[in-house]
């Protein structure tokens, strides 16, 4: 029988990784986020299902031991919150260029710097251009409710494991602090010695077994050539996964003059938004990403035949835009809404933001 | 009284020729030849091979683990 | 007299490379200290039979390569943080041995803070710290373990301990941690003191195979090349210079 909770966005983290078998969690403490640690801490799943879970000295420290973790096969994730997430950018690239499986959970606050404890999604570049140095790209999951906190879970390590590569769960302060109604997973036993040796037995370092060489995770490449190769390698991926995973969900699209693009809890803003726009007679719809990384270049391109304007709404001075832009390709007007600092925008500001762009085309 | 006669075998394309071996050896086997190896390191000889004891003294300080060590008893000459 | 040819047979072999050493031509300059503890490592890994649960985290520095060496799984960590990688393995994989291997510059800087809580924290690992008191690969930067008044390619007219502090005994610091269970300082100038350092090494081995907390073994160790003289005369100056402020001997346990 499916079991329901009231939990709060980042408890729900908490729950998740438990069920779905999760190895071990390293983390730090910081706002708006701690609150996935404490679970754990209050939880105690190591004396259920044997998963570790350490606070470490540091998010740098916590992000090597993700690092290590993951290097040996095993489901690890780690989860902080911006500035956080910046110390963590150096533990990222070495995972993206060892090619390992983890999952990372950014509960965005505003910025730049220590900005403020409130929600914001101003972590949109450092998410899917890369975040760390070298040419690398994560694979983001921008979750819009406690639901889907609950369900990125296990869909981020999926997808870690099928394409040995980092996975992000992008949320924000919104979401990570909003308790909803949430149906809780399955439970999942944590995956055997034996598992392991199926799912990554090729590249795992479990100890050298006597009958195969042994394992080196590393993303030190000296041959420039070979490191070419590498990075060509890398593109290949991220190819399969720009045709394979990309997903978004659609609101009233069908007829729509006008189409607002929103992720996270901006896309739940948006929604009223849409309504009363309607109300007053302005046909709009909305395109919810919630892949960032691949992101719904194709859908909005096709959307441009019918579409007459875009409104980018996000909590930031404008990040996701550019990706909207570029999809758009100069066919229709682009423009951006969104409050800062950890201010949360109102559907009645879009709205306005939606006239402004409508009577920028007339 | 049987008496201990040792002998080193240097790998010479791997040897640098750092001379550790050199001066680890107790009794003064080893030497630097005048040669070089293919990668032009003056490499390690035995210059005196009748004084090895085969104690892989040179052995257990060559960082490259280029010297192997052999022994053997002889019955000491009457 | 036997000839040379009759000593040098199979049967007579008392010393070779060890098995789990590979055969690639290390990196390393001729005379280098890496080399040695690589091949004494190798050889008490053989001969306590662990090749299969050993997992090597290397380092950022000159034994970034260390992996290409030795028949072990390895995993190669950012600069410092291998502690860090090496807590989650040990704690993932509780029964392989677990040893992280460090410069100075990797452990006793940028690394300061990772060493520290994963010590403090008694993490079932070895801790392998090569201590030659400068950035070997960078080429020749002054370290946090750097001599006053050493001349460093940062220091070029010797370490002034007025404006960049005093040479890093880290591993004293680390001795005072309680959960940490063994700190030794070796070398491996001299065929007793790679004996010396090896029998640490061993011990380290067998202690986290009995889940007794954190191993350290710090080997004052030469870089030749950085320090501008020949192999020989390295280790001279490492005995004159380095032991008098880092003394060879066990610490703790």
């Amino acid at each position: 029988m499916a079991e329901y909770k009231l939990m709060k966005g980042n408890e729900v983290i908490a729950e998740a990784a438990i069920r779905c078998g999760c190895d071990g969690y390293f983390g730090y403490p910081i706002t708006p986020q701690s609150e996935i640690m404490e679970t754990l801490m209050l939880r105690k799943p190591w004396e259920e299902t044997g998963m570790v879970v350490l606070q470490a000295e540091s998010e740098v420290a916590a992000i090597n031991m993700v690092y290590g973790g993951a290097a040996c096969g095993k489901k690890v994730m780690t989860s902080s919150s911006s500035p956080g997430i910046s110390l963590k950018q150096e533990g990222i690239t070495y995972i993206a260029g060892a090619e390992l499986p983890c999952l990372i959970v950014n509960v965005v606050r505003g910025g730049p710097g220590l900005g403020t404890i409130q929600p914001a999604q101003s972590d949109y570049f450092q998410s899917v251009k890369g975040g760390g140095h070298g040419d690398y790209h994560l694979i983001v999951l921008a979750p819009a409710s406690v639901q889907e906190m609950n369900d990125f879970v296990e869909l981020g390590f999926n997808l870690a494991f099928k394409y040995r590569n980092p996975v992000l769960i992008l949320s924000d302060g919104v979401i990570g602090q909003m308790m909803e109604k949430v149906q809780l997973s399955e439970i999942k036993p944590r995956w055997t010695d034996a598992e392991i040796e199926k799912i990554s037995g090729t590249w795992a370092t479990t100890g050298k077994k006597s009958n195969r060489d042994y394992h080196v995770i590393t993303s030190l490449e000296l041959d420039s050539l070979r490191q070419e190769k590498f990075n060509h390698k890398l593109i290949e991926k991220y190819k399969v996964i720009k045709e394979n995973e990309v997903r978004f969900e659609t609101f009233q699209c069908d007829d729509a003059d006008y189409v607002l693009v929103a992720y996270g809890s901006s896309s739940r803003i948006c929604q009223k938004a849409v309504e009363i726009a309607r109300a007053k007679g302005v046909k709009v719809g909305l395109l919810r990403p919630i892949t960032l990384y691949p992101f719904p270049t194709k859908k909005i391109n096709e959307m441009c035949s019918k579409a007459k304007g875009f409104l980018s709404v996000e909590m930031s001075a404008g990040q996701m835009v550019e990706d909207v832009r570029l999809a758009v390709n100069g066919k229709v007007p682009v423009e951006h809404f969104g409050r800062l600092g950890g201010v949360v925008t109102t559907p009645n500001e879009v709205v306005k933001a939606l006239d402004e762009l409508i009577k920028k085309g007339k | 009284m049987a008496k201990v006669r040792g002998a080193v075998k240097v790998d010479i394309e791997k040897c640098k020729g750092c001379s550790l071996c050199v001066v680890a050896c107790p009794t003064k086997v080893l030497a630097l030849a005048r040669e070089v190896n293919g990668k032009g390191y003056n490499y390690a000889y035995m210059a005196n091979p009748e004084a090895c004891i085969g104690c892989a003294n040179c052995g257990l300080v060559c960082p490259d683990s280029v010297i192997e060590v052999y022994k053997i008893k002889v019955e000491a000459d009457a | 007299m036997a000839e040379v040819k009759d000593i040098i047979k199979e049967g007579n072999l008392v010393y070779k490379k060890s098995k789990v050493l590979t055969d690639k031509i290390m990196h390393y300059c001729p005379g280098c200290s890496h080399g040695v503890v690589h091949k004494i490592l190798a050889e008490v890994i053989e001969e306590l039979n662990i090749q299969e649960d050993t997992i090597g985290v290397s380092p950022v520095g000159c034994s970034v390569l260390a992996y290409n060496y030795l028949h072990i799984d390895w995993q190669q960590a950012a600069h410092g943080r291998a502690p860090a990688v090496a807590t989650a393995v040990a704690r993932l994989l509780p029964n392989k041995r677990v040893f992280a291997y460090q410069g100075d510059g990797d452990l006793a800087s940028i690394g300061t803070a990772e060493i520290i809580h994963a010590c403090n924290r008694g993490e079932n690992i070895v801790v392998i710290f090569i201590n030659n008191g400068i950035y070997g690969m960078t080429g020749g930067q002054m370290a946090p373990t750097t001599l006053e008044g050493m001349p460093t390619s940062t220091s070029p007219y010797g370490r002034d301990i007025a404006m960049t502090g005093h040479p890093l005994k880290i591993t004293e610091l680390i001795a005072q941690l309680p959960a940490v269970n063994f700190v030794t300082r070796q070398a491996v100038h001299t065929p007793a003191a790679v004996r010396k350092c090896k029998k640490a090494l061993q011990k380290a081995f067998e202690n986290i195979g009995e889940k007794k907390g954190t191993q350290f073994i710090e080997v004052v160790s030469t870089c030749n090349s950085g320090w501008k003289l020949s192999p020989v005369k390295s280790n001279e100056w490492m005995v004159e210079n380095m032991f008098p402020v880092y003394p060879m001997g066990d610490i703790k346990g």
